[in-house]
């Protein structure tokens, strides 16, 4: 048996009836990690030593049984824009290449609890801004699939490195698609959870009003419970939420019956690829036959979402990165003339392109004489936007579309071109301004070889819903593992 | 000067909340503490970390504004302010621009021509950045982050004021609501309590403003009302001169007696505000307004009227009494256990502000406790000791707050009731004095008083003087 291969649940289950060791599993995916690292770079920091000591105590635990949680004992790989105490934690990042929190972020704090071995943090766009992991300062990551591809991003170094077996499951975070398209171009599940459900202290903020940390696996049945593990409602983070209910789990059920799914037609329109429409469309077919009432229905301002998105987020980020000044952690440069000077060159060394020129629009948007063009313009676009969707969930329990118009391009491809890098954003971004929950599922493999993934949207708080579709449609197609080639 | 000028005053004063946590965080915000030592992740801006509304700086916030008749702004918001300094570890700061919890108020002041109210435009909440502390000897600067994030409120007046007496009657005024309302101790000094001057000058029955500067690092009413005199002279030298005054922020130096110019207006920053997405709106319901304004306590002039009636204390002694929240205390509980409030009031008025002055110390300062105040009044009361032993013994209070009972017991003090002991000592006095009880009895009356003191000094000050004026007038 290759342990690297069971699902996150299916190695919990093994490790509690004591056929798999925590350790045993821990060295498996470090054997995985050995193997692959070289070619594919999924890690920034591989804590070894950390996961093999903090193995043995948790098989302890477990052996005591003083832990009982489904994940316990099952190795986990954290995005590196999510702080860990005592465990480098950079953004994939010059300026933060040797930070090293003096604290965990919460939905870390709430993995450990339930005994979740961490066993390194994962690779990314820079500070999550990218769609493509080819922005990290420590070198691109590369698509499992296919090695001239991209992995998606920011998160492609977790969905990476799951495909790839190297760990279990993973956490990522999404501000405009960032845990769904690389999921997508992966071929593995992953969910953004509605905002405020995840709580955002010790995630290190892009885009503060959108961002959401979430889950990554190869299954949905994974991705609900870790979902259930991770969300919490978190005093020490202001836009959380005090849910009704954290549980997910219960919606693992392989039923869609009287279901009512709507397909947006503006989803379909240009831009997107004929092979992933035929991918989504047969999904829709799918369900349908399972007894889900799938119609087609006009969802509006499709086309503005965009634009609305950079402005917010850039916005955001251009004030969130302001802190990485070279004072107080983090980089700073060698030789410089007064604090100007060192502000200057520390941040010019420390931040690279794709950062600088959010920072610049950003900071642009907020001037004054441009505040109400912009950002304020922004604004009610996603208040309009949210309108459409809160319109849309009258009708429907959930919306059924693709993560991104195309499948990997390849390596290199994207950066050249900002904004079409941009525009491969439009069918996730929407779901952050309107802080709705969405979920990617592979259905289908293009002629070049690479997955595609189905994104299923639902009303806020009701990720229930989403996760019951996803299921009932997973169990239609099982889980392809990526083909590997070094 | 051939023009007549007017001048216009306009104030931002910062005020330091009295709340035992910081605004963002539940770090302490104790002042004096080593450097650094009261922080954590949220007010040193590590990444990831998060801010919490510290709700008590709301209902401060809102104390304020409804003690200075403004609206509560029900639905308001933190907005970013963005700028870099090493001091602000975010490199912004979490404060209120388009939103503010309080607008459109004011107070009523009183000046030479009667009433005058000066408008308040707005109150907004907001965090304190750290301090910088520049090492000569290393060529370093260092930065202590223990106040940032401390709760700071922003008043913002309109340009109502004409003069430094109408200024220093505004933020006296200010200073003593909140004081009442235990929002802030107002401190000038240790910066508590920050006093920002915007002044123009106009010719006389202008309708226009002219160009204002701020002025900042104004530490006293003596450093505001000297700034103020200097500033609108500068200003009125330079348009006598045919010069324009130039839009800047100047700093004070109360040493020199002069300002000069920190930047100008070109120097300015875009602070690029927009609102702050890791906090939420607060919303103020009308319920939470009402329970403020039932909790609010008395103020000035509410005491100054119930001292008047309830303690028939004169006008000029009531306004001392309530000159400061401490004193006002300080009477309020000594009077409620010796029941004698015009006694409290004269050692009030009286002993305690004569070493106040003395002493250089602040009413914010008073350390003794209304307790012992009231015991040597009782002592004084009893006839146990006379007015020059106790006023001994106040000062000892004073300073170091003891028993008085106690001390007068330990050091013998009390007067000495034994008659047979004063008719002796009063006899050896007159023994020994032939020259004024001749004097005395050719009709030099006065020549009484020598005796009596000879007497006081013999018996260690431990007499009651009319006691010795009536033996001896009996003996002589």
């Amino acid at each position: 048996m290759d342990i690297t291969r069971l699902t996150a649940i299916e190695l919990g289950k093994k490790i509690k009836s004591k056929e798999v060791g925590v350790v045993e599993a821990i060295k498996a995916s470090l054997e995985k990690i050995e193997k692959y690292e070289q070619e594919f770079n999924c890690y920034v920091t591989i804590d070894k030593e950390g996961a093999l000591k903090r193995g043995e105590e948790i098989q302890k635990l477990i052996d005591e049984g003083t832990l009982d949680s489904p994940l316990a004992g099952v190795p986990v790989a954290i995005k590196d824009n999510i702080c860990t105490k005592g465990l480098r934690t950079t953004c994939s990042s010059k300026i933060l290449s040797n930070f090293k929190p003096t604290y965990n972020a919460e939905a870390v704090i709430n993995l450990e609890k339930a005994g979740a071995v961490i066993i390194g943090k994962t690779n990314m766009d820079e500070f999550a801004m990218g769609s493509t992991t080819e922005t990290s300062a420590f070198g691109e990551t590369k698509n499992p699939w296919n090695k001239e591809h991209v992995p998606g991003g920011s998160s492609g170094g977790s969905c990476a490195a799951v495909a790839l077996e190297e760990c279990f499951y993973a956490l990522g975070s999404d501000t405009g698609g960032s845990i769904r398209q690389p999921s997508s171009f992966c071929g593995v599940v992953g969910i953004k959870p509605t905002y405020g459900t995840v709580s955002r202290y010790g995630l290190i903020a892009y885009g503060s009003s959108l961002d959401q940390i979430g889950p990554i696996a190869r299954s949905v049945e994974d991705c609900a419970n870790i979902l259930e593990i991770i969300s919490s409602f978190d005093v020490k983070d202001s836009t959380s939420i005090k849910r009704e209910e954290y549980d997910f789990t219960s919606a693992l059920v392989d039923d869609v019956k009287g279901m009512k799914i709507g397909i947006p037609t503006d989803y379909f329109k240009e831009g997107i690829d004929e092979e992933v429409k035929k991918a989504i469309l047969k999904a829709a077919k799918t369900l349908e036959e399972k007894g889900a009432i799938v119609e087609e229905f006009e969802l509006g301002l499709v086309d503005y979402a965009i634009y609305a998105y950079y402005v917010i987020a850039s916005a955001e980020a251009s004030s969130n990165l302001a802190r990485f000044d070279g004072v107080k952690y983090g980089y700073r440069t060698k030789d410089y003339e007064n604090l100007n000077d060192m502000y200057k060159r520390t941040r010019s060394e420390g931040f690279g392109t794709e950062v600088k020129r959010r920072i610049m629009l950003g900071s642009f948007v907020l001037s004054s004489g441009y505040y109400d063009a912009y950002y304020l313009k922004a604004l009610k676009v996603k208040a309009l936007i949210k309108e459409e969707f809160n319109k849309a969930f009258k009708k429907y329990d959930v919306i059924l579309g693709p993560v991104a118009p195309t499948t990997a391009p390849k390596l290199g491809e994207s950066l050249s071109d900002p904004i079409k890098m941009y525009l491969g954003d439009i069918y996730t971004v929407s779901i952050n301004l309107a802080g709705l929950p969405a979920i990617s599922v592979p259905c289908g493999i293009d002629s070049k070889g690479l997955p595609i993934g189905l994104q299923l949207i639902g009303d806020c708080f009701k990720e229930k819903n989403i996760i019951r579709a996803a299921y009932a449609y997973e169990k239609t197609r099982p889980y392809i593992r990526p083909t590997i080639n070094i | 000067m051939s023009k007549q000028y007017e001048t216009v005053i306009g104030l931002e004063i910062h005020v330091e909340l009295a709340t035992k946590t910081k605004i963002f965080c539940s770090c302490s915000t104790e002042f004096g503490g080593k450097p650094n030592t009261h922080t954590c992740p949220v007010c040193t801006g590590m990444p990831g970390s998060l801010p919490v509304l510290n709700k008590q700086v709301v209902e401060y916030a809102i104390a304020v504004g409804l003690a200075t008749n403004c609206e509560i702004t029900q639905y308001c918001k933190f907005d970013r302010k963005n700028y870099f300094y090493p001091d602000n570890p975010q490199n912004y700061q979490i404060s209120q621009l388009y939103l503010p919890i309080c607008r459109n108020g004011g107070i009523e002041i009183d000046t030479p021509s009667g009433k005058k109210t000066i408008g308040i435009r707005e109150i907004h909440m907001e965090e304190d950045a750290g301090k910088l502390i520049h090492d000569e000897w290393e060529e370093c600067s260092l930065v202590d982050f223990n106040r940032s994030g401390v709760p700071l409120i922003e008043i913002v007046s309109k340009p109502d004021m004409r003069s430094a007496e109408e200024v220093i009657a505004y933020v006296d005024k200010l200073r003593l609501i909140i004081q009442y309302l235990g929002a802030s101790d107002c401190k000038l000094q240790e910066g508590s309590m920050r006093v920002d001057v915007n002044l123009s000058v106009r010719e006389l029955g202008s309708k226009e403003f002219g160009t204002r500067t701020e002025m900042k690092n104004l530490n006293s009413y003596k450093a505001i009302a000297r700034a103020i005199e200097a500033e609108k002279n500068r200003q009125i030298e330079l348009l006598e001169e045919g010069k324009e005054v130039i839009q800047e922020t100047r700093r004070w130096d109360d040493n020199k007696e002069t300002s000069y110019s920190m930047r100008s207006k070109e120097d300015a920053h875009d602070y690029r505000y927009f609102p702050e997405p890791d906090l939420v709106p607060i919303v103020i319901s009308d319920e939470w307004i009402e329970n403020i304004r039932k909790r609010q306590p008395e103020l000035r002039e509410e005491k100054l009227k119930r001292y008047k009636e309830q303690f028939n204390i004169p006008d000029y002694d009531a306004k001392i009494l309530t000159s400061s929240k401490k004193i006002a205390d300080i009477f309020e509980a000594t009077t409620a256990i010796c029941n004698k409030p015009k006694k409290v009031s004269n050692w009030l008025m009286g002993e305690t502000m004569r070493l106040m002055k003395e002493e250089g110390i602040e009413a914010e300062e008073l350390s003794f406790s209304p307790e012992n105040l009231a015991k040597l009044i009782e002592l004084v009361e009893e006839g146990a000791i006379n007015n020059s032993v106790a006023k001994e013994v106040f000062e000892i209070i004073f300073k170091e707050d003891i028993d008085p009972k106690k001390y007068v017991e330990e050091k013998g003090l009390k007067i000495v009731k034994d008659e047979g002991l004063l008719i002796k000592t009063i006899k050896e006095v007159i023994e020994e004095n032939p020259k004024s009880v001749e004097d005395y009895r050719g009709g030099k009356k006065k020549a009484i008083g020598f005796l009596v003191g000879q007497t006081m000094k013999k018996m260690k000050g431990k007499a009651d003087p009319s006691m010795i004026n009536k033996i001896l007038k009996e003996l002589l």
